[in-house]
Formats: C-alpha cells, sequence, structure tokens
C-alpha cells in the first residue's frame, strides 16, 4: 500500500498482494558502475511507471550525463529522485480561492476516472476547513449519474443543484450559480459527465458550462480540475492537452493512487503542458483525498509494493 | 499522436529502405522504433521486450528476398506477430439447454462494467437470447440505478436486491430459472486488483455462483498496469476473455497486447461508445493497425461506406471512374476532405494513408486540412483538373494566394500524387486487398504476400516520372522501334 503509507495514512489497512513485475525502483540492487545495463534497467523502472518516452528519456539522458562509469551509490539513487522531482511542482497549493463571493470549482475528465467520487472527496475536505459547500450535479446524462451525487451530498452533509436526468447541464450550472451566491455558498463544485476529450460536440457542451458559470460569477471557475485515473498510460498527454485547450484546466486531481500503479503520466503532462497536480485520491472514501506531495510522490516511486 | 507513431514507423523504415540487406544491425535500428511505437500505445514494457527479441529472431532467420525492400519484410513480421500474438478469436457466448449460462465482468473501478453489462444483454438480444442483469455492484453509489436505468432502456430485466454482492448473484441465478431466462450477466463492483478483501469476495461468487465464463473490463487508456491487473484477476478467476471499453477515443489500446502477452486471455469484444449499442467483435488485425499506428484502417473502410451514403450515386461512379482512369483529380480530393469534415472525423484523415504525411508533424490536423484547401482553392480550375501542369510560375501564384511558401505547394502536390497513385491501386484492389493493405501499411504498401509487386500494375513504374525520366524512356523506345 505505497500511498498509505506515504500518505497520512487514513485509509483502511488493504492486504496487497505484490504486483507481477513489482514495478519498483530498486536501483541500488545492482553493484558496480553506472553502465549500458544499469541506464537499461531505470529506463525500464521508469517506462513501467507510465512516465513515457519524453520524460523518461530526459531523465536517463541526466544520469548517463551525471554518473556514467561512476560507482553506483545512494548519490544516483538520490539524483534520479531530484530529477523526477524537479519535473514536477512545488506542493500543492490546493484550491485557490476568489478573493470575494463564491469559488467555483469545475471537474472534468473522461468516463469512469473519478470525477464524482472526487467531489464527494474535495468537499468533504473543504467543508472541514470551515467552507460553505454547495455541489451542482451536471452530468445529466449518465444513468443515475445524479443519484450517485445525490448520496455522497447526503453522506457529507453538503447542499446540491439538480435536475432531472437530460436536463441542460448549462441549464444546472446556471441555477447552481445563482444559489451559490444568493445564500453565499464558499465553494461551488461542478460535476461534469465523462466524456472522451476525442468527442468534440461533448467538449463543446463543456465549453458552454465554462461560459456560463463564467458569465454568472466574475472570475469564475477559479479552479478547473480535470480527473486522471492513475493508471492510464500515455493518452494521458492527450487528456490533459485537450481538456486543457476547451476548458483551461488549472491542476489534476490524480485518482486511484491507491492501486500499484504509478500515475507516471503526470510527468510528461507536467513536462509537456506545465498542468499540476493539486491532490491524489487514496481510496473510495470521503476522506481518501490528500493534497498532492510531490516528494512523497517521488519517494513512493521507489517503494517496494 | 496518431500521426506522430505513423510517422515515426515510416521513418524508421524509410531508414532501412535502400539498403537492400537485412542486418541485424540495420534492424534493430528498425526495430527500436517499433519498440517506441509498442511502449507508446502502452504495450506492457515486459510483452514489447519479448516481442522485439521474437521478431529479431524471425527476421534475422530469415532470408532475405531479393525483390523486396526490407522494411516491408520487417513491417510483415511485425504485423502478422501482432495479429498472431492476439488472436485467434472466437466470439461466442456459450448456450446451455438445461441451465441459463451465467457470465461475469470484474474489472477495476471505472473501467466501464455497467455499461458494458447493458451492452453485452444488448448483443445477446440481437442474438436471440434471453439475458438477465444482475446487480451485484452494492459499493458504488448509484450503481444499482444506473444498470436498472440502463436495462429499462433496452427492455432488458434487471435483478436487484439491498444484501450482499453473494447473494445478489446467486438469487438472479435463481430468477433467471424462474423467469426462464437463458443468460445471466453478473455486473460485479469495481476493485483494486491488490485489495484482498475484495479478491476473496470475487472468489465467493465464483465459487458459490460458478459462472460459465468470466470477463475482464479493462479500459482502453490503461497504461502499463494493465499487465498487473490482468494477472491478478486472471489468477484469481481465470478470465475466458476481456473486454475492450472507450476504444472510441484516440488511445492506442496496446492493453489488447499486455494481456494476451502476460496471461494469455484474448480479448473478445471492444466498446465502442458511451451509448447502449452492440459490443463489437475484437478483430486482432484491426487492433495491430492500431497499435502500430497504421490506423484503424478497416473501421474506416466502414466509415467511408456511410460517407460514400452521403455522397450522391453518381457522383461515386463518376468519382471510381477517374479513380480507375488515374484521374482523381483535386477537385476530388478536396471534396473528399469536405465530407470527412462535415462528418466530424478530422482524427480519421490522420488515419488515412498518406494522409497523415500531409500533416506536419505538430500541427493540428483541422488546421493543416485549412492550409491544403486554400491551397486547392487557390488553383485554377484547369489546374485542379490537371495539377500535371502546374509548374514554378504556377506554383508561386498559388502560394501567394493561399498564403503559404511555393515550396509547400510542391510537397503536397507531391504527395497529392502518391495518394492519387494509392488510390488508383486501391481501386483496381479486391475489397480484402484493400483492407489488407490498409490496415496493415497505411501508405507504405507492400505488406502483402509478394510484395509491393502485387499492388503494380502493368506498365506502371509506381512514381510520377522526371523529365529525365521521361527523356530516358523516349531513347529507349526509340532504340526498339529502330531494331
Ligand atoms: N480505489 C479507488 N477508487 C476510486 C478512487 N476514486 C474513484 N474511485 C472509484 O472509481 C469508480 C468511478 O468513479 P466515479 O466517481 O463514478 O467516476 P466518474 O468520473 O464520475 O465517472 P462518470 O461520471 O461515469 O464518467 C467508482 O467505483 C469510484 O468508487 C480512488 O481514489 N481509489
Ligand atoms: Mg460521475
Amino acid at each position: 500500500m505505497v500511498f498509505g503509507r506515504i500518505f497520512s495514512g487514513i485509509k483502511r489497512g488493504l492486504a496487497k498482494t505484490a504486483g507481477v513485475f513489482g514495478g519498483v525502483f530498486d536501483l541500488l540492487r545492482g553493484k558496480g558502475k553506472v553502465d549500458q545495463a544499469f541506464l537499461d534497467e531505470l529506463e525500464k523502472q521508469l517506462y513501467l511507471a507510465d512516465v513515457g518516452t519524453q520524460a523518461t528519456a530526459t531523465i536517463v539522458d541526466r544520469v548517463r550525463q551525471a554518473f556514467r562509469d561512476k560507482e553506483i551509490s545512494g548519490e544516483v539513487l538520490e539524483f534520479v529522485k531530484a530529477q523526477l522531482r524537479e519535473l514536477l511542482t512545488g506542493p500543492s497549493d490546493g484550491i485557490v480561492y476568489a478573493p470575494s463571493g463564491p469559488t467555483v470549482v469545475m471537474i472534468a475528465g473522461v468516463n469512469g476516472s473519478g470525477k464524482t467520487t472526487s467531489i464527494a472527496k474535495l468537499a468533504n475536505r473543504l467543508q472541514r476547513e470551515g467552507k460553505k459547500v454547495l455541489v451542482a450535479a451536471c452530468d445529466t446524462f449518465r444513468a443515475a449519474a445524479v443519484e450517485q451525487l445525490t448520496v455522497w451530498a447526503t453522506r457529507i452533509g453538503c447542499e446540491i443543484v439538480k435536475q432531472g436526468q437530460n436536463a441542460d447541464p448549462a441549464a444546472v450550472a446556471h441555477d447552481a450559480c445563482e444559489k451559490a451566491k444568493a445564500r453565499q455558498f464558499d465553494v461551488l463544485i461542478v460535476d461534469t459527465a465523462g466524456r472522451l476529450h476525442t468527442q468534440t460536440n461533448l467538449m463543446r457542451e463543456l465549453e458552454k458550462i465554462h461560459r456560463i458559470v463564467a458569465k454568472q460569477i466574475p472570475g469564475a471557475p477559479h479552479e478547473v480540475l480535470l480527473v486522471l485515473d492513475a493508471s492510464t498510460g500515455q493518452n494521458a498527454l492527450t487528456q490533459a492537452e485537450q481538456f486543457g485547450k476547451s476548458v483551461k484546466c488549472s491542476g489534476i486531481i490524480l485518482s486511484k493512487l491507491d492501486g500499484t500503479a504509478k500515475g507516471g503520466a503526470v510527468f510528461g503532462i507536467k513536462q509537456k503542458l506545465g498542468l499540476p497536480v493539486k491532490y491524489v485520491g487514496v481510496g473510495e472514501q470521503i476522506d481518501d483525498l490528500e493534497p498532492f506531495d510531490p516528494d512523497g510522490f517521488v519517494q513512493a516511486l521507489f517503494e517496494k509494493a | 499522436m496518431f500521426e506522430g507513431i505513423t510517422r515515426s514507423l515510416s521513418e524508421a523504415f524509410k531508414k532501412l529502405r535502400g539498403r537492400g540487406r537485412l542486418t541485424a544491425e540495420n534492424i534493430r535500428e528498425g526495430l527500436r522504433e517499433v519498440r517506441r511505437a509498442f511502449l507508446e500505445a502502452d504495450v506492457n514494457f515486459n510483452v514489447v521486450t519479448d516481442f522485439i527479441s521474437r521478431v529479431e529472431a524471425k527476421a534475422v532467420g530469415q532470408d532475405v528476398l531479393a525483390r523486396v525492400d526490407p522494411s516491408d519484410q520487417i513491417i510483415k513480421i511485425v504485423f502478422e506477430e501482432l495479429v498472431g500474438l492476439m488472436g485467434p478469436v472466437d466470439h461466442k457466448i456459450p448456450q446451455r439447454a438445461d441451465r441459463p449460462v451465467v457470465l461475469m465482468l470484474c474489472g477495476l473501478q471505472g473501467s466501464g462494467k455497467t455499461t458494458t453489462a447493458a451492452k453485452l444483454a444488448l448483443t445477446l438480444k440481437g442474438r436471440g437470447r434471453k439475458p438477465l442483469l444482475a446487480a451485484a455492484d452494492l459499493q458504488r453509489p448509484g450503481a444499482v440505478e444506473q444498470l436498472q436505468t440502463l436495462g429499462e432502456q433496452i427492455a432488458v430485466p434487471v435483478y436487484s436486491e439491498n444484501t450482499t454482492p453473494v447473494d445478489v448473484c446467486r438469487n438472479a441465478v435463481a430468477q433467471a430459472k424462474r423467469t426462464l431466462c437463458d443468460t445471466v450477466i453478473l455486473d460485479t463492483a469495481g476493485r483494486l486488483q491488490i485489495d484482498q478483501e475484495l479478491m476473496d469476495e470475487l472468489k465467493r461468487i465464483d465459487k458459490l455462483v460458478r459462472p460459465d465464463e468470466c470477463y475482464l473490463v479493462v479500459d482502453a487508456m490503461i497504461g502499463q498496469e494493465a499487465a498487473n491487473v490482468a494477472k491478478a484477476f486472471n489468477d484469481a478467476l481465470e478470465l475466458n476473455a476481456c473486454i475492450l471499453t472507450k476504444l472510441d477515443g484516440d488511445a492506442r489500446g496496446g492493453a489488447a497486447m499486455s494481456i494476451k502477452g502476460v496471461t494469455g486471455v484474448p480479448v473478445k469484444f471492444v466498446g465502442m461508445g458511451e451509448k447502449v449499442d452492440k459490443l463489437e467483435d475484437f478483430v486482432p488485425e484491426r487492433m495491430a493497425g492500431r497499435i502500430m499506428g497504421q490506423g484503424d484502417l478497416m473501421g474506416i473502410v466502414g466509415k467511408i461506406a456511410d460517407i460514400q451514403k452521403e455522397i450522391s450515386a453518381e457522383e461515386m461512379e463518376r468519382q471510381q471512374k477517374a479513380l480507375q482512369e488515374g484521374k482523381f483529380t483535386l477537385d476530388d480530393f478536396r471534396k473528399q476532405f469536405e465530407t470527412i469534415a462535415k462528418m466530424g472525423m478530422k482524427d480519421m484523415i490522420s488515419r488515412m494513408p498518406g494522409m497523415s504525411d500531409m500533416i506536419p508533424e505538430g500541427e493540428d490536423p483541422e488546421e493543416a486540412l485549412k492550409r491544403v484547401q486554400g491551397m486547392i482553392d487557390a488553383m485554377t480550375k484547369k489546374e485542379r483538373a490537371d495539377p500535371d501542369i502546374i509548374d514554378q510560375s504556377r506554383r508561386r501564384r498559388i502560394a501567394t494566394g493561399s498564403g503559404v511558401e511555393p515550396h509547400e505547394v510542391r510537397q503536397f502536390l507531391g504527395q497529392f500524387d502518391q495518394v492519387r497513385m494509392l488510390m488508383k491501386q486501391m481501386s483496381q484492389m479486391s475489397l480484402w486487398q484493400r483492407l489488407k493493405m490498409v490496415t496493415g501499411l497505411g501508405k507504405m504498401g507492400a505488406f502483402m504476400p509478394g510484395g509491393m509487386d502485387n499492388l503494380k500494375l502493368k506498365g506502371d513504374t509506381g512514381h510520377r516520372k522526371s523529365a529525365k525520366e521521361r527523356a530516358e524512356e523516349r531513347k529507349k523506345k526509340n532504340k526498339k522501334k529502330k531494331r
């Protein structure tokens, strides 16, 4: 349970079996010199963590240049970690709030990435910080999506704005903004239907929600968070790129990090698009959301499964 | 992304081209590109390593065919090996006369099990069967309601009770017997393969309900993790097959290769959309093309059929005739682009043979298309009908008219020439040949047994002749006559 240990470990303990390939960095296992075999192994471990071609090449290159033919030592490991760390941002600032009036957080992502659950966790977290939170059920497309969010809202005791299935999501967003303003909510979190970034019409629908929100509340949405499943491979880059283009994402929620997936795609995303991770999801319960801690994240890549 | 891979593969094989001989070294260079393409397609690292060494062993052991381009030889091996690895696939779903058949769906959270359950039910209904859906996901809020709603939509009964997943499954089978349903589909909750408690629950269902088949539902966008997931689920449940979902996006779906490579479990069906539509059969050739970045051309042929319906019958006939005569004009070309764009298939363009080369790396295909359209629009009617007349001064005029550089016009015309060649060749092939060609190799064209030669038409050297070459030929002809 890699992340449970690294992060504050609130998660109930799961007895976990080891992954097939382990997929962990065990660079110090090898003795001797930093040679091609060592670099190949490093490359393999990075690939297995979904770090991807470009970021992997960058790191392997830097290690080659700095350590070629030197002894394998703790220093090499620290260097690799530092390189990985450098590709990420500083620690997450969490949500950046509006100077006045409600702060709108819009959530987007592909189908099944963990949007609705992340909203529940985020709403719960912000409420605990003393914020008055409203959620908007703008996924009017998927069967029972509204019910799903309603169940969560009831569980965490926050208010919800919703209409029926197949209602116009932009209209729901509009109502939610009105309510957030009128009733002085601190934060409005907008759930949206899952969509593939290749579906132009659905991306346009997302843009419309974005527009409506911006019209209702100046400066909104203050955050647009892309929910990315940690097990996603290189398609994550395209997702980040396309959603970014469409609704100007401000950060990522990396979900399902409680599994063995390492979520290495975020390195490539940061490298290419500069989009930072803000939160990580580490389970299915309301407490399973943590602010992103890049040091812990890099450290976790080196933990044994 | 798609275009990038096509390009890198073509690039790698271009390097190989013309060397005339397969050496261990020049194979390795090309194979490195193949390897990179596979890794970018999210094929598991270890599976890629195995695969590449198999291909290498095959290639090196093979006689160098004198008349075949070595790059084609390698692509052919890669493609065949890939198809061999992912196939064969049996699309049948078992049926029994004496009792309902039970199908269990399992997988990670968010992989698409519930939607797939409904799609599977619809597929079965289409085959004249009577399915029952069992709502065994009691974990995720709203999961039962979701399945009920979908069941209503497709008029398939849904069994649910607020007890335990094991009881739901058991009682669903009993219900199926009572109501004379012949297939029960168990929609189980998503779980991590390392969650021992929940994996044990699946094993309990497996032991008590004894599903006839167990399918792993996997998101096509999954990365390296696919291998771990498949291995663990297979160890726990002995999977019969896998269903790859969300393939309507642009994920390259390397998971199909990882899963089969690691567990031997084949992909059986693929999900191609969010709507409750039937599942599609998994076709290894199609997937191989997709993973290799040569595009899902078989799928595209289907889409082209749809487009063709849009174009009037006469227009089609005219175009077909023009094709056969090699008179595919820039006007036709532009029309095709327009139709494609109209149908919102910009991603398709990048998968069409020859087209991807027209889109410079990093450029938005839509932008590139606009540029190409601009160039065509800046041409005169005569030029469009007969691009061969476009000389330097005409190129300059067209370039000014469309805001591009003259060399870009030249480049485009060169590419168009290739497309025209290809079109001409394709028009003379059987549909099967076309599919094969198009799935396997895009514009490289020479993927058929026997190599490029099969494709060539009599008396055609397959490229536009330069003035010098033409003069050369005239000389030869004259000589012949004299003798
Ligand atoms: N293990 C684990 N599961 C998660 C996490 N976040 C979400 N999930 C699960 O992933 C599944 C999908 O989550 P949803 O929140 O419904 O995803 P979504 O993006 O809203 O899905 P759609 O609205 O259908 O596109 C659910 O079963 C969640 O419980 C996480 O951090 N860890
Ligand atoms: Mg949702």
